[in-house]
Parts: C-alpha cells; structure tokens; sequence
C-alpha cells in the first residue's frame, strides 16, 4: 500500500519533469514518455486505491489525507481520457504538476485511519463521491486549459510571440477542450448532487439540509450553468469563459476544501487530518 | 587524381545586374553542360543556374586547367569579358566544394535560408546531367548524399517550419487563432498583390467562401471571379462582418474602412466566435482599437513584418543545427571518396578473403577430425589461394589497367565485393 502510494508519485514526478522538459525542449518523444509515464503512474495510484478499498472494506475518503488523494486520481484519470480524445499535448504540462503537487500534499498528511460508518458501503454514497470528484477532476483541467488560454491569447492580442506562443496551440482548440472540460465536470457534479439528495434521503430523511457544503455545492453548480447557459445562448466562449472557468475552480476550491476547513458541517468529517 | 571543383557566383558575391548575365537558361544549360563536358580534363560536369546563382561543378584529373578553361567558357559563352566576373566568382576544392553543394541543397546559402524550392531546382540540373551522361560515380553519389542531406535537415531542424512572408505569416497567425482554416468564411476589402496572395493561402487551407468588396464594383466582380467568391458592395461590409472569420484589407483609403463601433456592433450576433482581421493597408483601414474587442484579433502590416522577422530568426537558429549536419556528412564522403583510392581498395579485398578463409578454416577443423599435422597445410593453401586470386585485379588495379573512369572500376569491385560495409 505504502509502496505503491510511493511508485504513485514517483511516476507523477517523472511525468512532470518529461513534460517540464517537453515545455522548453519541444521534443514530441518526452511529451508521449510524459503521457505513458503519467499513465504507469495512474494505474499504481488505481491499485494503491483498490488495496485501501480491499484493507478498509470501503472507499478510501475517510480523511483528508484520502481525500486528497482520491482527487489526484480522479484528475490524472480525466486528464487521460481527454488526452486521449482531444490530443492536447501541452495540457499534460499543467496537469502532470497539478497532480504531483497534491500527491506530495498527500503525502505530507497524516492518515489515521477513521472509525468505519456504514454509509461507506451505501451504493448512493459511492456514486456521489466517484461523480463528484470525477467532476471536479474536470472542472480542474478546465481551469488550467482557461490559464493556457489566457496566455495564449495575450500573446496573440499584445502581438508578444515569444515562449509560450510557439508551444502552445489554438485558442480554438484549447477552448474546445476546456468546453468539454466544463461538460464532464458539469455533468458528473449534477450526478454528485443528485446521488448526494437521494443518499441524504436515505440516511436523514430529507434531500436538503442547509449544510454549508450543500449550500456552496449548490453556489458552483449554479455558477456553471450560469457559464454553460452563457455559452450556449449568447456565446460566451474565449476568454470570457476561460475566466468563468478560472474562477469556476476558485469557487469549487472553496466548496471542497475551505468549506470543510472553515465552516462546520456534516461533510466535515471527511477532511479531518 | 580525380579532383571535385566547384566554380560559381551567387547572390552575395555578384549582383544582380552580373548574374543576370552569366546566368544559364535551361536550352543554353544543356549546350554549356555538353560542351564543358567535352573538355580533356572534365571527367563529370553538372551545371546548376537559377536566377540567384550559378554553380559549375567538376571531377576533374588537372584543377587548374579546368579551373581556367571554365573561366574561359564563361566568359566565352555569356560574351562578357573575364575581369568583369573574375573577383564575384568564387572556387571551392576538395571537401569545401563538397560542403558548399550540402549548404546549397539545404538551403543555408540562400537569400531567404530554408526556402524549399532550391531543392528541387538542383534536382532538375542533376537530371539534365545523367541525362546527358556528363555525371559519373562521383557526382552520382555526391548529389545522392546531397539529396539525402538537405531532406535530412529539413525534417530534423525546423529551417523550413515557419512563415517567411507576409501574406502567409497572416495564414499562421490565422491557424493559432482557428486552429483548422477548414471552412473558414473570408473577406477581401480592397485590392492588392500581398492580399490576394493572402486569400490563395487561405483557399489553399480550405477557406470555403469568398467574399470581394471594392470600391469600384466592377473591379470587386473580377476579383471574386478570380477566387470563385462573390462580389459584395463596401456599404455591405457591416453586415457581411456577421458571418465572416478573416477579414483581409487592403484599400487605398485614407480613412479607416473599418471602424470599432461597427465590430462592436456584431460581435453579440456572431456569438463571441472569434474574428481575425488582416490589415495589410498603409494607412490602415481597420481600427487598432478593435484588437481589444472581445475575440477580435488585428494584425497590421507592421505586426506581420515582426513575425516574419522572428520566424527569420527562428530560421537562422535552425540553420546552425543544419550546419552541423552538414559537417557531419562531408567527413561521410570523405571517408567514401578516400576509399576509391586503389590502395585501400586493395586492401580490404585482401582483409575480406582473409576473414572468408580464416572462417572456412575454422569450421572445417572443428567438423572434420583433421589429424594436427594437416592443420598447417591446410593454412598454406588457403592464403596461397588468396594470393593466385588477388594477384590479377591486383596488378590491374596498380598497373592502370583500367580505361578511362578509375572510380567507376573501383566503384564497381567494392560494390561486387560489399567492401563498405
């Protein structure tokens, strides 16, 4: 468990610095290494999970320190499917050190295993927890592709096309991407929620409960469909929705883990450290 | 001795007032090819003129007879005195005349380094030389080296990857903003060669629809007819800016023709989709201010002209990568050209009948049970065998049994033996 948690990271450093090295020396092997390696890096983390999973006899999400690590998982997976599908080879520069940086977070929290509750093995409880990070995960790489947008169209717009302009590609094609982005993150957070009324339902009787998390759970959800809405009825799209996707993030942030720092609530317990 | 020389003036040392008269056109090309190689010294001739430069290239037995007797046709042939063309022309021997044809093929000589059509052109003259035989083993292999390195330093340097003109620095900046110019729907305000040249680039990347304003409507129609468009009247422009992508102006008018309001205007009805305006007019006709609209993009002729020189940069950059290259590939023919010596050749017939025997012997003391005084005797035979074997191509190699082309013979016995490798 330990060792793999350790491969986990190393494989996302190693990733890191291929796609650090594919930034300045534009050498298309050390992009494809960084992706493969990334991937090896991926399927360690997933088998570290699967033992947790088969230690604890539930998900892993019980602390911080899980917690933390169950989003890097969810975000390295993302990263890979849209990799894949829309073949962005920069996005893996922001991607590989965002997740490394939260696996060396991970590893610096202690992870004192909680006492086990029931509702780890409630099937709504699972699937609200697997959309809900699988959307987050989303939503994260639509920032950094809104940040990658924001530079590139600087250098268009102040005609300044030095480092980044060559490295980095259309502004059509990372706003395509960073749209998909929002619409798996979009989709996957309205599946969260809904899984999240039925399970409270379930547990306390009631879909709602004016729990602060509920509350900015329901602020970003209204803040992207606010963007979504934009975008498909009056065309908010390029930088307006790069920044929508930027702040987007700084509101889930909160929602995730300021919330639960801040604020007292029955999410609370799942960031204890 | 076989020698390679090359002769030539290029763009750096003649201007163009004199390569214009020294220059070959394709007829004359031939004649001067087959006439040059009819000289007693000139084993192989190939002769590369374009209008940037001239370049004779020669295996030749004496360099200095053919050094001057190629002076002499010149200036025969293009009937302009010697000392008129004598200190623009410059003479490069050996492994200097090799590097000199890689640095040409590949471009790092030209006048704009990395354009691609140079390549193409040598082509054609070393086609005109095998055609007219006036090619031989040496310059068969030296252009087929040559080839292989200027393909070599296209594809592994970026020399050849960015925009080097205006009009299709434009279609690049047009890629980073579009991605894909698929189907991307153009306006042309205006006239003039720059722009046209624009919009063929852009058809060339599958723009689909065409749009022409002109002042004069007339002009605008005949234009549009050029590209397959449509000609529309400059009062339209307003609404035309709706549905357009690129829009590519070049007018003669003092005022803009293009204003912010009137982009502002649209911007809501086109939905925030991005919209590229290519102002190669002086003075502009399209408002600077509308480079700070939402999703609109403006690049004036003065912005292009700083892309094309950092791409030029850029260039220059590559080309160091390609010089290397270059140093690479002469040491490679050298190493080939020394080894037509007869020498050598000799010697690596001998080294590789030696290793046969040495092999043979080998295998046929282990499979046999050879009784250990037969085992020397078996030695003596096998290196008396490769001695009655050398001895004739020895003496025929040594002894100028050869007629005419030396390297064509030992080109031939290092190929029927696989000496190289």
């Amino acid at each position: 468990m330990v060792i793999l948690i350790i491969f986990t990271l190393l494989f996302y450093m190693f990733s890191s610095a291929a796609y650090c090295a594919y930034l300045f020396l534009q050498n298309n092997y050390l992009q494809r290494s960084g992706f493969f390696i990334l991937m090896g890096g991926f399927f360690c983390h997933t088998a570290a999970l699967i033992a947790g999973i088969a230690g604890a006899g539930h998900l892993p999400v019980a602390n911080l320190h899980e917690t933390l690590s169950f989003a890097g998982w969810a975000i390295a997976g993302v990263f890979l499917v849209i990799q894949f599908k829309f073949n962005l080879k920069i996005l893996g520069v922001f991607a590989a050190p965002f997740v490394t940086l939260i696996m060396i977070a991970v590893s610096q929290l202690p992870n004192e295993p909680a006492q086990t509750a029931n509702i780890f093995k409630s099937f709504w409880f699972i699937s609200h927890i697997v959309a809900i990070f699988i959307g987050e995960a989303g939503f994260a790489l639509a920032c950094g592709l809104g940040l990658l947008y924001l530079i590139q169209e600087n250098a268009i717009k102040t005609k300044r096309r030095r480092f980044f302009f060559k490295r980095l590609p259309s502004l059509d094609l990372l706003d395509a991407t960073g749209y998909a982005c929002i619409v798996v993150g979009f989709t996957m957070l309205t599946l969260g929620l809904i899984t999240g009324f039925v399970y409270a339902q379930s547990v306390w009787g009631r879909f709602w409960s004016w729990d602060p998390k509920e509350v900015w759970a329901g602020i970003t959800w209204l803040f992207y469909a606010a963007l979504l809405h934009e975008r498909l009825t009056v065309g908010w799209r390029g930088r307006r929705s790069a920044i929508m996707a930027i702040i987007g993030f700084g509101v889930l942030l909160f929602t995730f883990l300021g919330v639960n720092l801040l604020m007292d609530g029955h999410h609370k317990e799942f960031t204890r450290f | 001795m076989h020698e390679i020389v090359l002769l030539g003036i290029n763009h750096k040392t003649a201007p163009v007032e004199l390569r214009e008269c020294i220059a070959f056109s394709g007829d004359e090309s031939i004649t001067a090819l087959q006439s040059l190689h009819r000289q007693p010294d000139i084993n192989e001739a190939l002769l590369f003129s374009t209008c940037n430069r001239v370049e004779l290239l020669f295996v030749t037995d004496n360099k200095n007879r053919t050094i001057s007797a190629a002076k002499e046709f010149i200036a025969d042939f293009n009937k302009i005195p010697l000392e008129q063309f004598n200190d623009a022309l410059y003479i490069h021997e050996g492994d200097e005349a090799v590097r000199h044809v890689f640095r040409v093929a590949s471009s790092l000589d030209s006048m704009v380094v990395g354009e691609p059509q140079i390549l193409g052109q040598i082509k054609d003259a070393y086609h005109m030389a095998t055609e007219l035989k006036s090619s031989g083993v040496i310059l068969n292999r030296l252009l087929h080296r040559t080839f292989f390195v200027a393909k070599r330093i296209r594809t592994e340097t970026g020399i050849g990857d960015r925009a080097v003109s205006i009009s299709y620095a434009a279609v690049e900046l047009g890629r980073k903003i579009f991605g894909s110019l698929e189907g991307k729907i153009v306006l042309l305000v205006g006239a003039g060669e720059m722009a046209e040249l624009a919009v063929e680039h852009l058809i060339r990347n599958k723009a689909v629809e065409i749009y022409v304003a002109n002042r004069t409507f007339e002009n605008g129609v005949e234009l549009a007819k050029k590209f397959n468009g449509q000609a529309i009247r400059m009062e339209e422009i307003t609404n035309f800016l709706e549905h357009t992508d690129i829009i590519i102006s070049s007018t003669g008018s003092p005022d803009f023709v293009i204003t912010r309001d009137q982009v502002k205007s649209v911007i809501r009805k086109r939905r925030s989709r991005p919209i590229f305006f290519i102002d190669i007019a002086v003075p502009r006709d399209i408002d600077p201010r509308v480079n700070r609209l939402t999703n609109s993009y403006v690049y004036d002729i003065d912005d292009l002209t700083g892309v094309v020189d950092d791409n030029l940069e850029d260039r220059r950059q590559e080309a160091i990568k390609g010089e290397r290259i270059v140093d690479e590939a002469v040491i490679n023919f050298r190493q080939w050209y020394d080894s037509l010596e007869v020498v050598p050749t000799i010697i690596a017939l001998r080294n590789k009948m030696e290793s046969i025997a040495a092999a043979e012997i080998k295998k046929t003391l282990q499979s046999n049970e050879i009784p250990e005084g037969s085992v020397s005797a078996i030695q003596k035979m096998a290196g008396a065998l490769i001695n009655k074997i050398m001895h004739d191509p020895t003496i025929f190699l040594k002894k100028d049994g050869m007629v005419g082309d030396k390297s064509l013979y030992i080109d031939t016995i290092r190929k029927l033996f696989k000496l190289d490798e």
